[in-house]
């Protein structure tokens, strides 16, 4: 008995919490759509997730597309097919590792640091201080948050995407001495459309999930030093295992 | 005229308000005492709706806030202006920026005049010249004043002022105290105020209110509520030794 109440208290507060996060997340976006329209917000945060994540992203871009050509060269040569090396870097980093691997460095980076900045406005009263001048701190502090993550994680797939399969020529074909002409060809007739758009439309989905739940967490602070560290790890860690959820999901729909 | 009618408010398991029934007059300056962790913060939360009670009403003109939400609450708190305990600045704006914030976001003003209305006030609360640093580069007390600054500066109908002293110097303390008083005289906004600067408060106060476990044991005009009776609140406020209450001779224990 005292086990089959503790689960359905637990699925009590899971769907509870579930709840209250549909409705921070529609209601922020609500109130984008009432002015003022806080577009200087907006470009702040584009700067602060966007922009400044670039160089993590490159990064790891880079080395991601160099481990592909190293692995796939050697897998690829013995079958005789290093001609599709090319193809190989390029559909992986373009329909999974790109999205998934951006999105979890924006968690790591931009992610945490948006839970704690909320956070500490929450635990200081500077949210209970927006509240009394009458200013929504939905409209003010997480809309334009949510607006800049939807921009800026696609695109900072794009230059992973880019970058990545450029990280991947310079070892296939420069350091493992791979042919230049088959590594750019067989990209070319092997990358659909709809591989690109499957790409974009995880990242789009990344860059919601990201701001939502770092957001939400850091809104929710419990006061205290404490509460503040908590809601970071638990902001980080939960958007990355539904990255990775929502990933798999969206990919077995996509094939 | 704000008008608290038997307000409950427990917090985690424990009860904190517990039948609050207070009514405090428009136009004049009432001072909430009591012991520290006793529930006058959460009462100006209360007042201004950043909390809402668990029983009982919250009449600010004649609109009860105790239900109310979203915009129709966003509007009753548009008479408002409250300094908190922590003041509770914006880390990422300079001070400057802090208190034109209320008047460029709440009052919708520009330019000129925005500057000139927050250096007035800046100078007012003795830092003049301190616009362009940030929270974190100054004092506790100094963080005091600039949010002092951030509540007068819209000129509301009602401003609350939780410890608008604490951590200040004596002599400050007493500079903070005349502009409220200056202010208060000048604007005729009803003034809420929480603060442990006994005996000063009853020099300054129109009205006190002593709130005590959950209840306001006591409220009357600064010169009689130093008359009052009740054993623990004369311990309570007597405990500094003489007490000079607005428009009346010393009185003492
Ligand atoms: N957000 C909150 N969540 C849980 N408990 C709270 C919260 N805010 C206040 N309390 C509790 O309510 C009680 C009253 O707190 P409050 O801050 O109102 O005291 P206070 O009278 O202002 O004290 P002080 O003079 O020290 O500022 C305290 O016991 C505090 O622990
Ligand atoms: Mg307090």
């Amino acid at each position: 008995m005292e086990g089959i109440a503790r689960i359905g208290r637990y699925t009590i507060d899971l769907t509870e919490q579930m709840g209250r996060m549909m409705v921070f997340v529609l209601s922020s976006f609500a109130w984008l759509t009432r002015p003022p329209f806080r577009v200087y917000q907006i470009v702040k945060q584009l700067n602060f997730i966007g922009y400044k994540s670039t160089f993590v992203v490159v990064l790891t871009a880079v080395f991601t597309g160099m481990v592909l050509a190293l692995q796939g060269h050697y897998t690829l040569r013995k079958f005789g097919s290093e001609a599709v090396l090319g193809s190989a870097v390029a559909l992986s980093i373009i329909r999974e590792l790109g999205p998934v691997l951006a999105a979890l460095m924006v968690t790591a980076r931009a992610g945490s640091a948006m839970t704690a900045e909320i956070g500490i406005m929450r635990i200081t009263e500077q949210i209970d201080a927006l509240d009394t001048m009458a200013i929504n701190p939905l409209q003010y502090l997480i809309g334009p948050k949510l607006v800049a993550s939807l921009i800026a994680v696609p695109l900072l797939v794009a230059l992973f995407d880019v970058v990545g399969i450029y990280g991947g020529y310079v070892v296939g074909v420069q350091l493992l001495n791979g042919n230049e002409g088959a590594y750019w060809s067989s990209i070319e007739s092997a990358v659909e459309w709809k591989d690109v758009y499957g790409g974009m439309l995880k990242s789009i989905s990344f860059g919601l999930l990201i701001s939502w739940v770092c957001c939400y967490k850091g809104f929710h602070t419990k006061h205290s030093a404490e509460g503040l560290g908590t809601a970071t790890t638990e902001a980080v860690v939960l958007s990355a295992v539904l990255i990775l959820v929502w990933d798999y999901f969206l990919t077995s729909v996509l094939l | 005229m704000i008008k608290l009618v038997g307000v409950e408010k427990t917090l985690g398991k424990q009860p904190v308000l517990r039948g609050v029934d207070l009514t405090i007059p428009t136009g004049k300056l009432t001072t909430i005492i009591g012991r520290s962790g006793e529930g006058k913060s959460v009462l100006l939360k209360h007042i201004i709706g950043l909390m809402q009670p668990d029983r009982g009403e919250v009449w600010i003109d004649g609109t009860n806030i105790a239900r109310l939400k979203g915009q129709a609450l966003n509007e009753v708190r548009k008479k408002f202006a409250m300094l908190f305990q922590g003041a509770a600045l914006f880390d990422s704006m300079t001070v400057f920026e802090n208190v034109a914030f209320p008047l460029r976001e709440k009052l919708r003003l520009k330019g000129e005049i925005v500057t000139r209305r927050v250096e007035e006030k800046l100078e007012q609360v003795g830092l003049k010249g301190m616009g362009h640093k940030f929270p974190a580069e100054l004092s506790g007390g100094m963080r005091k004043r600039a949010g002092l600054a951030r509540a007068l500066v819209m000129e509301p109908e009602i401003i609350l002022f939780d410890e608008p002293t604490t951590g200040l110097d004596p002599l400050m303390a007493k500079a903070i105290h005349d502009l409220i008083v200056a202010m208060q005289q000048q604007f005729k906004f009803t003034a809420v105020m929480v603060s442990h600067e006994i005996p000063e408060i009853f020099g300054i106060s129109d009205y006190v209110a002593m709130l005590k476990h959950g209840r306001i044991a006591e409220m009357a005009p600064s010169n009689e509520f130093v008359k009052t009776t009740d054993e623990e609140i004369r311990e309570f406020i007597f405990v500094a030794g003489t007490v000079v209450p607005k428009g009346l001779p010393t009185a003492s224990l």
